[in-house]
């Protein structure tokens, strides 16, 4: 509470920004962090991440905040206690892409908290009519640290935007953000969720198609080791005719890791001509590996084309013979196998020093040394 | 002598298959076994190559005088043996050149000599590829993912020529190709044929050694082999069918 005030009283805001962060507080005092027993966080417990006590992060901007009202108005910060303390504490900025622009370079945005601090990033972005860019959003903490960040996106009609998510911050970080997208008429949203860090990491997406003809890919990997756990809810919702979704989710995990997907696609009864693909697939490593995948489809149309499914298992038998025919030793016969399944979700980037950053983390997580480089 | 497989029983799932195989292949030569589904060919290929659903039950293969059923299927590799698939396998998200360096290289690092850093890999890569003309387009797909029936059997006769075997055994790699692919994983196979190798082609149809023509045909039915002759007995099965030889066993 004491934290709260000090930090309102730090800035010199707007009434409007300052009603708005004390009312997003009082939510959050009243509902507090969610806990296990709500359904949706069955199998993620934020309890290690109450008891520790965290600063707000210092070397705030002092420029007024960026904000896009229109847009922050429309974000369900009464989604959780996460979502209500980050618009208490949020640092907003807006990223407005022009009309019919195309934008070469990708515009990155890194975020890092230093030990014991904690982060509140909220990102406006609107693509507009007919424009074309690609997003980079990138979670680097190395310390002990406590993300809790949103980004809203709005694809507006005939748009394209890319959005590549990474989150790499230290094991010992705890990490929880939100991304609520939205579609408009023939738009393109096509994103790569990368999960490797954090103890405790929780990313929970909403996507809208508000008009006909959008498409989406919403694709992800995680890869944890040690006593990491990584929590993805994910909602795509078909409220309107004619859109098509994909979601291609894998998991590796290993050591005593713990993964939670719950991925819905919801598609309401006025939208005909629904495509929507869902799949997550998952490698376990090791005997005390778990992951807890649901996914889910909610169909009131008939005139759709829907498919979804999901695996747990370990590698294949007859890829590993294969590989062991050419000689590779089994060890390595088995790390190529676990790379080449997240490979699939990085190779899908289309921008070389993120994908050869992340080709590189890749194979860190695995025990024995890759002598991979791409010529 | 290259390979000697004496009085070979094995089996899959606790059904014998192979029932007294006895094979003898030298340096230098080409060996066609031919027969009908069923008669063990595939049963052959894969318990030479090592796989582990296979269970030899009785009998001794010896590949350059060593015991070659002690060996993981690995060793065996690198020590110079390889199978070519009859349905090769797709390993996503791995590139070709990257899985062919990798292997290539453990092949050297077992030989003791020099290994090859990707730009080196890459030219002697596209040197090979010339055996199967096969653009280096391929290099950076995934190994056999998205690859038509053609490629795939053509990508194996490139791994053959980047790991240069001293044994190997193409198991039906004639299998499903049309005439065109067929010519040029033939051409492929006759380049590395050689004094120092040896190959055995397991098939079902004549039509591949028209091709590559055998020393030696051998004719398997019922796991055993049960006539042998040069290439004309390829032909002449051809013209009569398997019925003949299972006949003529009887």
């Amino acid at each position: 509470m004491d934290a709260f005030k000090r930090f309102l009283t730090a800035r010199d805001e707007p009434e409007n920004l300052r009603r708005l962060r004390e009312d997003a507080f009082a939510v959050f005092t009243g509902m507090g962090f969610p806990a296990v027993k709500s359904e949706d966080w069955k199998y993620t417990n934020v309890a290690p991440l109450m008891g520790l006590d965290w600063k707000v992060s210092e070397g705030q901007p002092k420029v007024p905040a960026d904000v896009d009202w229109e847009l922050l108005e429309v974000f369900d910060g009464g989604r959780n206690g996460f979502t209500a303390l980050n618009v208490a504490f949020g640092e907003y900025a807006t990223l407005r892409i022009a009309k019919d622009t195309v934008v070469d370079q990708p515009i990155e945005f890194n975020f890092a908290a230093a030990d014991g601090t904690a982060q509140f990033p909220h990102l406006l972005v609107i693509a507009e009519a007919g424009s074309k860019a690609t997003i980079v959003e990138s979670y680097e903490s190395t310390a002990k640290s406590f993300t809790n960040a949103a980004i809203q996106i709005v694809v507006e009609d005939n748009a394209n935007l890319t959005h590549y998510r990474v989150q790499k911050e230290s094991a010992d970080a705890f990490h929880y953000g939100v991304t609520e997208v939205s579609v408009g008429r023939g738009g393109v949203y096509n994103s790569t969720n990368i999960n490797l860090g954090s103890a405790l990491s929780r990313h929970d997406i909403e996507l809208k198609f508000r008009a006909e003809g959008g498409e989406a890919w919403v694709d992800g990997l995680y890869m944890l080791n040690g006593s990491q756990h990584s929590d993805t809810h994910s909602i795509i919702d078909h409220t309107v005719p004619n859109c098509t979704s994909h979601q291609n989710y894998k998991g590796v995990l290993n050591d005593s890791a713990r993964a939670v997907f719950n991925g819905k696609v919801l598609v309401r009864e006025n939208a005909h001509g629904t495509d929507a693909q869902q799949s997550n697939k998952n490698l376990l490593l090791s005997n005390d590996a778990r992951v807890d995948t649901k996914p889910q489809l909610e169909i009131f149309n008939d005139d759709v084309k829907c498919a979804h499914g999901a695996t747990v298992g370990q590698l294949e038998e007859e890829e590993l013979f294969y590989l062991l025919t050419r000689g590779l030793p089994e060890n390595l016969a088995r790390n190529l196998l676990t790379y080449g399944f997240a490979e699939e979700i990085i190779n899908k980037i289309g921008i070389d020093s993120i994908k050869s950053n992340l080709d590189a983390a890749v194979l860190n997580r695995l025990k024995v040394k890759l002598e991979i480089e791409n010529i | 002598m290259l390979l000697e497989v004496k009085d070979l029983h094995a089996g899959i799932d606790g059904k014998e298959i192979l029932k007294g195989l006895n094979l003898q292949v030298n340096k230098g030569e080409v060996h066609a076994i031919m027969g009908p589904n069923g008669s063990g060919k595939s049963t052959l290929s894969k318990v030479l190559a090592g796989h582990p659903s296979y269970q030899v039950i009785s009998g001794e293969v010896l590949y350059e005088g060593k015991n070659l059923l002690e060996l993981e299927p690995d060793e065996r590799a690198r020590d110079g043996v390889f199978m070519a698939f009859q349905y090769p396998v797709e390993v996503p998200g791995v590139s070709n050149s990257q899985f062919l360096r990798l292997a290539y290289n453990e092949k050297m690092k077992h030989l003791g000599t020099e290994e090859l850093d990707p730009l080196e890999f890459n030219d002697y890569l596209k040197e090979k590829a010339k055996v199967v003309e096969m653009s280096s387009e391929f290099f950076k797909r995934s190994v056999n993912e998205g690859f038509s029936g053609g490629e795939k059997k053509r990508n194996e006769i490139l791994q053959m020529a980047v790991l240069e075997p001293k044994l190997a055994i193409l198991d039906e790699t004639d299998s499903g190709l049309d005439i065109d692919a067929l010519r040029i994983v033939a051409e492929g196979v006759n380049k590395l044929r050689s004094e120092d190798n040896a190959i055995i082609l397991v098939t079902h149809y004549q039509r591949l050694l028209n091709f590559i023509v055998p020393d030696m045909v051998h004719v398997l039915a019922g796991g055993k082999i049960v006539k042998e002759g040069g290439k004309e007995l390829a032909l002449e099965l051809e013209e009569k069918g398997y019925d003949w030889v299972k006949a003529a066993t009887k």
